[in-house]
């Protein structure tokens, strides 16, 4: 019994990773509407935003299930505290200028197509087909994303400062994707995940790939890397963007329209 | 109206499976309104079901892209449709596996796509693996108005989740291409 508790319980985190991760990227994505630098990015980032906040919805309703303590989608993404998130920290960093959002989502694209990729040969049925579904979406990310670092980075001096700042910047974020804890263990043993440690070598050539066109320095892969979102430590960041998207749902309970 | 008790459906049904599908047929994509929800492959099944001696018809969907505003107003406006022709008792199903793919709309829904303005998907499933800049092989999209294939995209994301911006390098129409999924 205590195994099985434990394993839905790694099942749960496993899945709130996934569903946080997308929530909290569509919610800073969605800050860029209507202000976008041009319209087909506004909308490009609309599109993407919409697409996570679907994904971010199939991993959220299944992990409230895995649970089994009545709380649906809803409830997970309006009605938990900041402690209680598991994103990563990458993608809770502030939009900045548009390199920051841009480098910030290509660094993130290129670990969720993988990762997702690996997610749709799951042992679990149920998030075989939310994988097999999101990675069709996010392979269109990944392209615009990447597309987008070499334009700003093999662009104007301007342009290539600011992306070349935001890599710097986000690089200490990037290598909380490919830890592996008790949670990962237990889900690999299961065939429920597969190692996220596997990808990052793949994930660093892809990313390479990317800057040398861009002719953007990468940073020192082995530098220090900040750690702590997937077990809910997370910069001052969370808790403005938990105000903001929680805010209706605080303010009038149960609100529905 | 058809009267029909199966074996199965212990109950009266009020329509055949077949019937049902061309009332579904009949259902607009509510941001494509020129082509249908079972032209777009998102109605899977059709199947009748005893609930506790009542007949329920049993729609199964795939919904499009994950995050697709259509797609509980695609639920409603099939509920609705079903009610009109006096189906009182309808259940969606939502089947997410296997994912919905461009490759199940039929010659005659790009067709129409293409009638309408919107330059159909140009190649089956995308080719999920060359996702490398230096490696992707950019699909030939045909201009909807000229036919001309000499056109550009200038954005991977439209006005829907579904279609991208391009413009026509002969006629210089801009257009909306059904991005292959």
């Amino acid at each position: 019994m205590a195994t099985e508790t434990s394993e839905a319980n790694a099942r749960f985190e496993c899945l709130l990773r996934q569903g946080d991760s997308t929530l909290i990227l569509a919610q800073r994505l969605a800050e860029w509407c209507g202000k976008a630098p041009a319209l087909e990015e506004d909308i490009a980032l609309a599109n993407v935003a919409l697409d996570l906040i679907g994904q971010a919805r199939l991993w959220l309703a299944y992990a409230g299930e895995t649970e089994g303590a009545g709380r649906g989608e809803d409830d997970l993404a309006y009605l938990r505290d900041a402690h209680d998130f598991r994103n990563l920290l990458l993608v809770e960093q502030p939009n900045g200028n548009y390199a920051d959002t841009i480098v910030r989502q290509f660094f993130f694209d290129a670990w969720h197509y993988p990762t997702l990729q690996a997610l749709s040969q799951s042992a679990d049925e149920r998030i075989a087909g939310i994988a097999a579904k999101a990675v069709k979406e996010v392979a269109y990310h990944l392209r615009r994303s990447g597309d987008l670092v070499v334009r700003m980075g093999d662009g104007t001096a301007e342009s290539h400062a600011k992306a070349q700042a935001a890599a710097d910047r986000l690089w200490m974020y990037t290598g909380e994707m490919f830890e592996r804890d008790g949670v990962d263990a237990a889900m690999i043993a299961q065939g429920v995940t597969r190692d996220a440690a596997a990808l990052r070598e793949p994930w660093l050539a892809h990313v390479r790939e990317g800057f040398v066109e861009a002719t953007l320095t990468l940073a020192a892969p082995d530098a220090w890397m900040q750690t702590g979102g997937r077990h809910g430590r997370h910069t001052e960041n969370l808790g403005y963007i938990l105000a903001e998207m929680q805010f209706l749902q605080r303010a009038y309970p149960g609100a529905q329209w | 109206m058809v009267t029909l008790a199966p074996a199965a459906v212990a109950t009266e049904v009020y329509a055949t499976v077949a019937q049902v599908w061309t009332w579904l047929a009949e259902v607009p994509d509510p941001e494509i309104p020129v082509l249908s929800i079972v032209d777009l492959g998102i109605v899977r099944e059709v199947a009748w079901r005893d609930a506790d001696g009542r007949a329920e018809c049993v729609v199964t969907i795939t919904p499009t892209y994950s995050g697709c505003p259509a797609t509980e107003a695609i639920a409603a406006s099939i509920v609705a449709a079903l009610h009109d022709h006096g189906v009182a008792d309808v259940t969606l199903e939502i089947r997410i596996a296997p994912a919905w793919t461009t490759d199940w709309l039929t010659d005659a829904a790009k067709e129409k796509l293409k009638q309408y303005g919107i330059a159909p998907p140009a190649q089956q499933t995308i080719a999920i693996g060359a996702i490398g800049r230096g490696r992707r092989a950019e699909p030939v999209v045909e201009c909807p108005r000229c036919a001309s294939t000499r056109t550009q995209c200038t954005s991977p994301f439209g006005s829907t989740p579904c279609k991208a911006m391009y413009r026509c390098l002969d006629c210089l129409e801009p257009f909306d291409y059904f991005k292959c999924h």
